[in-house]
């Protein structure tokens, strides 16, 4: 009896791996097609995918791709360019939506919940609908800097920053994870002499691990792979670019399928660095949150 | 030290009032338990000394100074939580020392302070562990650690044993009042455990429904119960109660009879009123066992009853009786009592030691 029930879970378990495995290789696709092409030239690029040798690394294989995209894109910069964007917004994205989170749920003050209520409804709204108004807001707006005060932010990164450091989403959830936190803690470090600014940097930071990982996993996702339409609104300028608009470099008269795939594996590599470092956290936050990143 | 004083306090979450006009004082050094039923407003009224919850009306006074508007740092208090509220990701001296870090002391002298705490509550060699690795007891010592330290005027404690198993517990409400022995310092402890109120209070504050029923010594509030309630609620086994017919014999005693008891005069503490009929109470523990009711004496009540049931704790033997209208009637007896289940037995009780009360 003990043997056969035994079995029977053995194989149920064969059968869930197999499943999982099925699914891992239809996702895994398209990723092995973009490595595999990288490597090849155009003609047998085309040629292969209309069999599996699209997926295998056969053929006339060399890292001329590579070569090319370097001369054609200046890959680095736009790389730095996006992580750097990516770091700043998320940092400073953390740093204040957690605070507009503690005040949500900590303290008292009258048409909190209508604010937040507020708040949680532009998440309905699409971006391409306030695209055209931030334009004419953020072209207009004054900047003090070493040379005194500048008109207009285009061109710049803080124009690719500062509009995306607030966003409803990070709000919510550290308003979610802060209304799970125990009470008595918050009210015990009041009772013990700190005042509102202690308790979110002492007591409920400290707390908030699992949510400061959500965040900044999402928010990265969002500002490395999302960042196409505003940037190429807001800036002409080859410095500043990020990585998404450097993809239009590939599609001019006729399209350098190698060295887009070449591109788009370089540009993949902080992803899935970012990734594989913080794995554990990224599905805890995605079960979490029931969030797609 | 400090003297707290609570005048006309008020409470409303809306239409609804939870305190219904609180005055209650406690003398410096004081241990007061606030004590009552689960929803009679004692943990609103801790909390609202500790200035966690606003006031709706009245005044609170800590140390002769109103501390209406003042936030909780600033009324000189430290407070217990029920679950203990100690700091997760901080180990146990940087818990007990968080007030003092706040208040920007000094290194050497937090350490003192820390030591000195950890020493008082025999905690020395737990400093380093973080709250994880520690039982129930020692997550509560250190929360008490935690309010030691600041040397405040009055400390609260909101039912800081209710999360612990009953031997721990029983180790620790010795300990409190072993600390407040040592400290001096005034004490209000909230408890829905009267067996808590009743070993730890230099006074005793029965709340129900947001109103103070009675306050005293837990002997007083024992012997002396101004209602029905704080004689239902004080005491264990909880007070026998029988309706009875009372008619005025003068001098505030009463002729009382019921078909379970047997008629006698019993003197109210209060006046009742007229034609209606009343509540006579008697403790478990002033019942005795007497061979029948020729042998009772002149100041003695008796009943009579059928053992139903024979609880044996050693100490003391609980008997349930059922009486002849089948109401039960509980008698706490000595522990060595022969006592059978199923005998008929009769029961004495000195007429000074029953209560008579008006019926609610």
């Amino acid at each position: 009896m003990a043997e056969i029930s035994s079995r029977n879970r053995g194989l149920r378990l064969f059968a869930r791996y197999l499943v999982l495995a099925l699914v891992a290789v239809v996702f895994m696709f398209p990723l092995v097609f973009m490595v595999v092409s990288s490597f090849k030239p155009d003609g047998q690029l085309l040629a292969d995918t209309s069999s599996f040798r699209a997926f295998l690394p056969v053929g006339d294989i060399s890292l001329d791709n590579y070569r090319a995209a370097f001369e054609r894109a200046p890959i680095g910069q736009f790389m730095f360019n996006s992580v750097m964007i990516t770091m700043v917004t998320v940092t400073l994205s953390i740093g204040i939506c957690s605070l507009a989170g503690f005040s949500f749920v900590f303290l008292d003050w009258s048409g909190r919940g209508v604010i937040l209520s507020i708040v949680l409804a532009t998440l309905i709204i699409p971006f391409e609908t306030i695209a055209v108004p931030l334009l004419l807001v953020v072209s207009r707006l004054p900047w003090v800097g070493l040379d005194g005060v500048e008109w207009g932010w285009l061109n710049t990164y803080r124009v690719q920053i500062v509009p995306w450091i607030v966003d409803a989403l990070t709000i919510f959830l550290f308003v979610q994870y802060f209304k799970d936190l125990p009470r008595e803690l918050i009210e015990a470090a009041r009772v013990e002499g700190a005042s509102w600014l202690q308790v979110y940097a002492r007591i409920v930071m400290p707390l908030s691990g699992p949510v400061l990982a959500t965040a900044a996993i999402l928010k990265s996702l969002k500002m490395y792979n999302e960042q196409y339409l505003w940037p190429l609104i807001v800036v002409q300028d080859e410095a500043h670019r990020p990585i998404m608009v450097g993809l239009g470099y590939f599609f001019q008269l006729n399209v350098a399928w190698g060295e887009l795939m070449a591109y788009l594996t370089l540009i993949s590599v902080p992803v899935l660095a970012f990734y594989l470092f913080m794995q554990r956290a990224f599905i805890a936050s995605i079960a979490s949150t029931g969030v797609k990143g | 030290m400090a003297h707290v004083k609570l005048t006309s306090v008020r409470k409303s979450f809306g239409s609804v009032e939870i305190i219904m006009g609180v005055d209650i004082e406690i003398d410096s050094g004081e241990f007061v338990v606030f004590v009552g039923p689960s929803g009679c407003g004692k943990s609103t009224l801790l909390r609202m000394i500790a200035g966690l919850e606003d006031i709706t009306s009245g005044t609170i006074e800590i140390g002769g100074r109103v501390v209406n508007d003042l936030p909780p740092k600033d009324r000189s208090i430290a407070m217990v939580f029920q679950s203990y509220a100690i700091f997760p990701h901080m180990s146990v001296r940087e818990n007990v020392g968080f007030g003092l870090t706040i208040k920007g002391v000094d290194k050497a002298e937090k350490e003192k302070k820390v030591l000195e705490a950890a020493r008082i509550l025999q905690m020395e060699n737990l400093l380093d562990r973080r709250p994880s690795q520690l039982s129930g007891g020692q997550r509560q010592r250190v929360a008490i650690g935690r309010a030691i330290v600041r040397d405040p005027s009055v400390f609260l404690f909101d039912e800081p044993l209710s999360n612990l198993d009953a031997a721990l517990r029983l180790d620790m409400r010795m300990e409190i009042g072993k600390l407040h022995q040592s400290l001096g310092a005034s004490m209000i402890y909230v408890t829905h455990d009267q067996i808590e109120a009743m070993t730890l209070a230099d006074r005793i504050v029965v709340l129900k429904d947001g109103q103070v029923m009675q306050t005293g010594t837990p002997m007083e509030l024992f012997h002396n119960p101004d209602n029905l309630f704080v004689a239902g609620f004080i005491g264990a086994p909880r007070m026998n109660f029988f309706e009875v017919d009372a008619a005025p014999v003068g001098n505030g005693a009463y002729r009382i009879g019921a078909p379970d008891v047997a008629e006698t005069v019993v003197t109210a503490k209060k006046p009742l009123p007229e034609g209606e009929r009343a509540i006579l109470g008697i403790r478990p523990q002033h019942l005795s066992l007497i061979d029948d009711a020729g042998a009772a004496s002149a100041d003695q009540g008796v009943l009579t009853g059928k053992v139903a049931l024979v609880e044996r704790l050693g100490t003391e033997t609980i008997v349930n009786l059922s009486l002849p209208s089948g109401a039960v009637l509980i008698a706490a007896l000595d522990g060595d009592n022969p006592v059978a289940m199923g005998s008929a037995v009769t029961l004495a009780y000195a007429r000074t030691d029953a209560h008579l009360f008006a019926k609610e």
